[in-house]
């Protein structure tokens, strides 16, 4: 039987091609986010391309009162239920520098509004005793660089929360995956400067869908990042502090 | 939204330019853009059509969702940078297909409203344009649904129109109802130009093309393959994992000889009494997109392609242009004869009754030369260069190839009455004019 996945953030590129991959595998999918209209087109998208259910729900990081309808929705669904967090938001840092109230937007839709909405939802897929949950982190989260440091200290501590929450579901036969994407080519790197060996998004959705596939814990997509991170990871603070990278 | 200053080329890489680029990834961003430059789709087409050197243009491709499907009238309506393999893909199995496909599956829908391209089926399809229902374009003064209609005009200056009257957002298409998990393709040698020309005339399959060995001469000239295809349902046979040319090939790798060995080589693979195959439909419709970045092949200095149409009765004509490109040396093997209907949806759309012929040309000095020579050729003989393949026609050679460019000139002028959407195509063969 298809699986039901909760897409939240929906309409990031990496999240509708990811949509997009599980539709032609006939997996039902909701699309949850704040744009509905673009939302519903991906939805459509996704049932021609084979979901035999997809939908568009309402969801604000920022509001976690919103986000009973989506867990009785999936309550009332049956078979595996999964899900996966693209959610996350990374305003210019100097933005942050000039108006420190923004952070506590960036630590909800990267950190404490999805990790919220699983916590909800992590009773119901113990109880099913299957399923996925896709985390998105960020190669950001490893190390605190000086140009998006509070995004990435979002990002560090959902990493923290997913591997906690893998721990958790472990036990019960389902699994986390933590996601970790270096540069995509989406809108959010689109003209950016220093941008290098940007990976479409379909690439990373088939990686994401790999990991899934072989109960992959950590993954870094392109997986070359990894050995980027390692590096990066291993330079000695001293020497960190001073670099601007 | 962030622009992209970045190079850009056609598929034929001979021509590049700084484009200053915006890729909108929900229908609101486009909706927000200012209309300062044309859409742009895949850039499929061969030479300048999707570039504007200097200017900006709005990279339609993230745009490419399919949105509804009325099972009853067959209509489907998509984002304009769907692309039309993809679109094929998920509806074949529903027992429907595009009604036109070009040869790549990943030109978008835009740029075929854009070139108003045509396919195997052209002699009973018709081309694109004919297949779309209603289309909603962003103009300067906000967006419009136009149909053909509620707006006859500007549809038809639309189609074929070189993305000059605005950007299309959104197109419905009329599809066709076909029984498609595969295609049974009839393969059967013909020795000869004229044989050749007889063959494509009196096939009667729904979708026909020629393959042309463009380097035999002497009796064999204008030999090659006509294949005929129906589709059919049947058990899919796999198709195989696309493969990607890493990097720019070395030029010998198309030289005279080694094209040749190689037309050789494939024109005795189909035996001399004929064979029919059953194949999957991406396979036939889209043999080289198997091939990811095969216009790499060419090397660094990229191709021409010529393609050309010549009415019915210039066979004469048509000959004396193979025989011009076979003792030229300079094809390559990818080179391929159709015969024509009269169907065509746009006052500057390429079909016409008649022969088409297109060869492509790795970009050698002696190309050009050649390539110019045959769009003389290609004008005495009152036919047509096609403007998604041209790099080389001139401004003074269009008016004669497309009559009703002065119609088209009008209709555009006023759509786009500052030229914001002017790209380097139009610029090389003045299309606008001083309309
Ligand atoms: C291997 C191969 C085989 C081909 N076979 C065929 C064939 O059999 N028959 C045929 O007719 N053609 C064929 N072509 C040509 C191709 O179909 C056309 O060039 C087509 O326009 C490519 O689509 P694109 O999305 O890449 O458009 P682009 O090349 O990016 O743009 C083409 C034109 O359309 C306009 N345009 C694009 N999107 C929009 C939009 N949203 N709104 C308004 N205008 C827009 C552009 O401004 C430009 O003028 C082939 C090309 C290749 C590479």
């Amino acid at each position: 039987m298809s699986a039901t996945w909760i897409i939240l953030g929906g309409s990031s590129a990496m999240a509708r091609a990811f949509a997009r991959a599980l539709a032609a595998r006939g997996d039902a999918v909701l699309l949850a986010g704040r744009d509905l209209d673009d939302l519903a087109a991906t939805a459509a998208d996704c049932r021609l391309r084979g979901a035999p259910m997809a939908e568009a729900v309402a969801f604000d990081a920022r509001d976690p009162a919103g986000f009973a309808p989506i867990l009785d929705r999936l309550a009332e669904t049956e078979g595996e239920i999964s899900a996966a967090v693209f959610t996350g938001s990374m305003p210019p840092q100097v933005e942050i520098d000039a108006d420190p109230g923004l952070i506590d937007g960036v630590v909800a839709d990267s950190f404490t509004g999805p990790a919220r909405f699983l916590q909800a939802l992590a009773p119901l897929i113990e109880a099913r005793g299957r399923g996925a949950i896709v985390g998105l982190g960020s190669v950001a989260g490893d190390r605190g660089r000086l140009g998006n440091y509070v995004y990435g200290a979002a990002k560090a501590g959902f990493h923290t929360y997913l591997s906690g929450l893998r721990n958790r579901l472990g036990r019960s036969g389902a699994h986390v995956v933590t996601v970790k994407p270096g540069f995509v080519d989406t809108a959010m790197t689109w003209g950016l400067p220093g941008m290098f060996l940007v990976a479409a998004p379909d690439a990373v959705a088939q990686d994401i869908l790999r990991a899934v596939r072989r109960r992959r814990n950590v993954i870094y997509t392109p997986g070359f990042w990894l050995l980027i991170m390692l590096i990066i990871r291993h330079v000695p603070e001293p020497i960190f502090k001073k670099m601007k990278i | 939204m962030r622009w992209k200053t970045a190079d850009i080329a056609g598929w034929g890489r001979a021509i590049r330019a700084r484009t200053e680029l915006a890729r909108p990834e929900r229908r609101r961003d486009l909706a927000a853009l200012a209309l300062d430059g044309p859409a742009i789709g895949m850039r499929r087409s061969y030479g300048d059509a999707p570039l504007n050197g200097g200017g900006r243009a709005v990279d339609m491709t993230r745009l490419d969702r399919m949105l509804s499907f009325d099972a009853e009238a067959g209509l489907l309506e998509v984002e304009a940078g769907a692309r039309i393999g993809e679109i094929a893909a998920a509806m074949a199995p529903r027992g429907w297909l595009p009604a036109v496909m070009p040869g790549t599956g990943f030109a978008t829908v835009g740029g075929c409203i854009g070139m108003d391209v045509h396919g195997k089926n052209h002699h009973g399809a018709g081309s694109f344009g004919q297949h779309v229902a209603a289309f909603d374009l962003a103009t300067p003064d906000g967006p419009r649904r136009i149909t053909p209609e509620d707006a006859p005009d500007l549809f038809r200056a639309t189609m074929g129109g070189l993305g000059q009257t605005g950007i299309v957002a959104t197109a419905t298409l009329r599809l066709k109802p076909a029984p498609s998990d595969v295609i049974m393709v009839t393969e059967r040698r013909v020795e000869d130009f004229d044989e050749h020309l007889a063959t494509l005339d009196a096939a009667e399959a729904t979708y026909v093309v020629g393959w042309i060995d463009a380097t035999a001469r002497g009796r064999a000239l204008g030999r090659g393959i006509v294949e005929e295809g129906e589709t059919g349902r049947g058990l899919v046979p796999a198709r195989g994992k696309a493969r990607r040319v890493p990097v720019d090939a070395p030029g010998f790798a198309l030289s005279a000889p080694v094209v040749r060995v190689f037309n050789e080589m494939y024109f005795r693979r189909v035996p001399a009494s004929g064979r029919t195959l059953v194949k999957p439909i991406g396979d036939f419709f889209f043999p080289l997109d198997r091939i990811h970045d095969w216009n790499r092949l060419y090397g660094k200095r990229g191709f021409h392609q010529f393609q050309c149409v010549l009415p019915p009765d210039r066979g004469d004509e048509l000959r004396a242009i193979v025989e011009a490109v076979a003792t030229s040396g300079l094809a390559s093997p990818l080179a391929v004869l159709k015969r024509m209907g009269p169907g065509r949806a746009g006052h500057l759309s390429f079909p016409a009754e008649g022969w088409t012929l297109a060869v492509d040309f790795p970009n050698r000095t002696a190309a050009a030369p050649l390539i110019r020579r045959l769009i003389g050729k290609t004008v005495e003989a009152g036919g047509r260069v096609y403007f998604a393949k041209d790099s080389l026609a001139e401004a003074g050679q269009i008016a004669a190839m497309y009559p009703e460019l002065d119609d088209w000139r009008r209709i555009v002028a006023a759509a786009d009455p500052d030229r914001r959407l002017v790209t380097d195509l139009v610029r090389r063969l003045d299309l606008r004019g001083a309309a």
